[in-house]
């Protein structure tokens, strides 16, 4: 009877815990259903002491981050802090930008996707990405779509259909598009077409998947969807990803890392487990961040 | 809980003037129309023209007024720039309204069947109508545009994809060259090929001579329309071809040149547009034949703008009348040429 009442004391402290500090407990609870005893696929990728500029403007400071295979990381701050440069650091895409210059080693299962000789086109089929608007080609129907990485690769692929049906359930919008795999993909919804990007991206077989705020322009019920699809990708590949939603950072991520910019170049402030990040940041401006005191 | 007798709701536009709300207009319009009509009575202005000025001057005013009165002032400043944009859309139509009426008008009379099976050969332009044809200077036009097409189209294309996407050296330089090669006058185009093609090498003046003196004209024309309709294209869609491991090149051709691909078809019907009715640049590369000529790259060759041309400068009334004949056909030529690449190139858009 005692042990009893005690116990019911107990649960209603950890309770009231899990009200006080919700994001933590979301956390924790995410992280304790994945097991890490589950050898992950995909690819390791390490970051080491990357810098970033735009012409003069120093965008990014000495940035040394790891993403083991099999994890998902998000990265948090607020705007202009320099978390899409950083991931676009990434893959190669930072390049794009004509007065773009940056420094560091990136590297992919130990070597540095930046070394003279590599061939970028490789790099980034291992490295794809998921932009923050959804960018489905619009001269392509839904199917030509998901297999457009294919024919933009010039990868020899042999059944197709199945492929093409595996990477748009992955994405979870098979049971919504299968009866028009025909039809243009500019006739989606917002939310479909980011799945359908990602079913995109997933055809080429990546072994990471870098997000930028991919569910920044979606609805509710959309940002759940792709969560679960983030979710169930992580079985099979290292993704990052950048959001500026901390429930989201929460929900689905193992670890995360925390960007700030105090005036000069964005600096990454903070990394470690998420559900530590979000009860006991080490950081005080950390702490102040998932507070929501600012930012 | 009471039954209710179901209302049916119609569509409507509560946004839309009614014609009782419309009438004001109409009679301040007419009012405006009467005053013009009694001040040119009354004072020394005379003419079309000023009726045109006065009605316009009476109608933006009354308008004006009457808006002013019953929403304000910037109601009123509202109606005076609606009056004035409508006007200038008004006066832009009425050329091209006139040159189309005109040109049916008077060319419709010298249409008969044998006109596009027989030439100028064993007739003269003095000869009656009924004689004679324009079907060597039809073959010729068709030629040129063809061969023009051909040669400016990938070029103007390539240059633009040049431009915005390679954007490799000495772009601003090429750049520079293509806006100023637009501005060249179309005489010294054809006075170029003449000099450095029919005069030097063994090509001598003939469709595909003729095609490069247009070519010169139309592929500024091409790449400046292709490089604004590429420049449309978001860079969402490049980055994600990238992201996917493509090259560059692949990325151009699966993604930016199909989502581009209706404003490039856009570009080449400009191109012709442009080439279609030239004269001077003919008058030294074709030789301007009156014999039908079925070989483009050798012997002189008609064209539709050379037949107009020498109708023209021949002056008898069927000479002139062949001249406005030859010009409908030019007019109806290109519009089935436009028609023709708009179905074409929007058909594997539209069934899919």
């Amino acid at each position: 009877m005692n042990s009893f009442d005690s116990s019911n004391g107990e649960e209603m402290s950890i309770d009231s815990a899990a009200q006080t500090n919700s994001l933590a407990s979301v956390a924790s609870a995410h992280t304790a259903a994945r097991q890490p005893g589950n050898a992950p696929m995909g690819s390791g990728l390490e970051a080491r002491g990357i810098h970033a500029w735009f012409g003069k403007h120093h965008a990014l400071e000495n940035v040394s981050l790891d993403f083991a295979s099999g994890t998902v990381t998000a990265l948090i701050g607020p705007s202009g802090c320099g978390k899409s440069t950083f991931i676009r650091t990434l893959n190669r895409m930072h390049e794009f930008i004509p007065s773009a210059a940056m420094a560091g080693e990136v590297l992919l299962d130990g070597k540095d996707i930046y070394s003279k000789g590599t061939d970028v086109t490789k790099i980034r089929l291992q490295i794809g990405m998921v932009f923050q608007k959804p960018n489905p080609f619009p001269s392509m129907t839904i199917g030509e779509n998901v297999l457009s990485g294919l024919k933009l690769a010039q990868l020899k692929m042999s059944n197709k259909e199945d492929l093409m049906q595996e990477c748009l359930e992955r994405a979870g919008l098979w049971n919504e598009v299968k009866d028009r795999l025909g039809a243009h993909a500019g006739g989606l919804s917002g939310g479909q077409q980011q799945r359908l990007c990602i079913a995109r991206a997933l055809a080429v077989k990546p072994k990471v998947l870098l997000m930028d705020e991919p569910c920044s322009a979606l609805d509710p019920g959309s940002t759940l969807r792709i969560e679960d699809t983030i979710g169930q990708l992580a079985q099979t590949m290292t993704i990052i990803i950048v959001t500026h939603n901390m429930q989201q950072a929460a929900r689905v991520s193992d670890y995360t890392a925390f960007f700030l910019s105090e005036g000069g170049p964005g600096n990454m402030i903070e990394v470690g487990p998420t559900n530590e990040m979000f009860s006991r940041p080490r950081d005080q401006r950390t702490e102040n961040y998932v507070s929501g005191r600012f930012g | 809980m009471t039954l209710e007798t179901p209302v049916v709701v119609e569509p409507q536009r509560p946004w839309k003037a009614t014609p009782r709300e419309l009438a004001p207009t109409g009679y301040l319009l007419l009012a405006s129309a009467f005053a013009s009509w009694a001040v040119v009575a009354a004072t020394p202005m005379k003419g079309k023209l000023a009726y045109a000025f006065l009605f316009f001057v009476f109608g933006t005013a009354s308008l004006s007024i009457n808006k002013g009165r019953k929403l304000g002032r910037s109601a009123a400043v509202d109606s005076i720039a609606g009056s004035v944009a409508m006007t200038g859309a008004f006066l832009v139509f009425l050329p091209v309204a006139s040159i189309l009426f005109t040109t049916i008008q008077k060319g419709v009379k010298g249409l008969h069947w044998t006109l596009f099976s027989q030439t100028m050969f064993t007739a003269s332009y003095s000869d009656p109508i009924s004689k004679g044809g324009l079907l060597h200077a039809l073959v010729g036009t068709l030629y040129l545009i063809l061969i023009s097409v051909i040669v400016s189209v990938p070029m103007g294309i390539l240059t633009a994809l040049y431009l915005t996407e390679i954007k490799g050296p000495g772009s601003n330089f090429i750049q520079f060259i293509v806006q100023a090669m637009s501005g060249v006058p179309s005489v010294v185009a054809g006075l170029f090929i003449f000099a450095s093609i029919i005069v030097t090498t063994p090509v001598k003046a003939s469709a595909i001579a003729g095609a490069f003196a247009l070519s010169i004209l139309m592929i500024p024309t091409v790449t400046r329309t292709a490089q604004e309709v590429l420049l449309l294209v978001p860079m969402d869609l490049r980055e994600a071809g990238q992201a996917l491991g493509a090259t560059q090149w692949k990325t151009v051709a699966t993604i930016v040149v199909p989502a581009a691909r209706n404003g490039l078809i856009t570009a080449t019907i400009l191109g012709v547009a442009r080439i279609a009715g030239e004269t001077a640049p003919l008058l030294f590369t074709i030789g301007g034949s009156d014999k039908l000529n079925w070989n483009p790259f050798k012997d002189y060759q008609g064209a539709l703008p050379f037949y107009v041309w020498k109708g023209l400068l021949l002056g008898t009334p069927e000479s002139i009348q062949r001249a406005w004949t030859g010009i409908l056909v030019l007019l109806i030529l290109v519009l089935v040429l436009f028609i023709l690449a708009r179905t074409l190139g929007g058909r594997k858009m539209k069934s899919k």
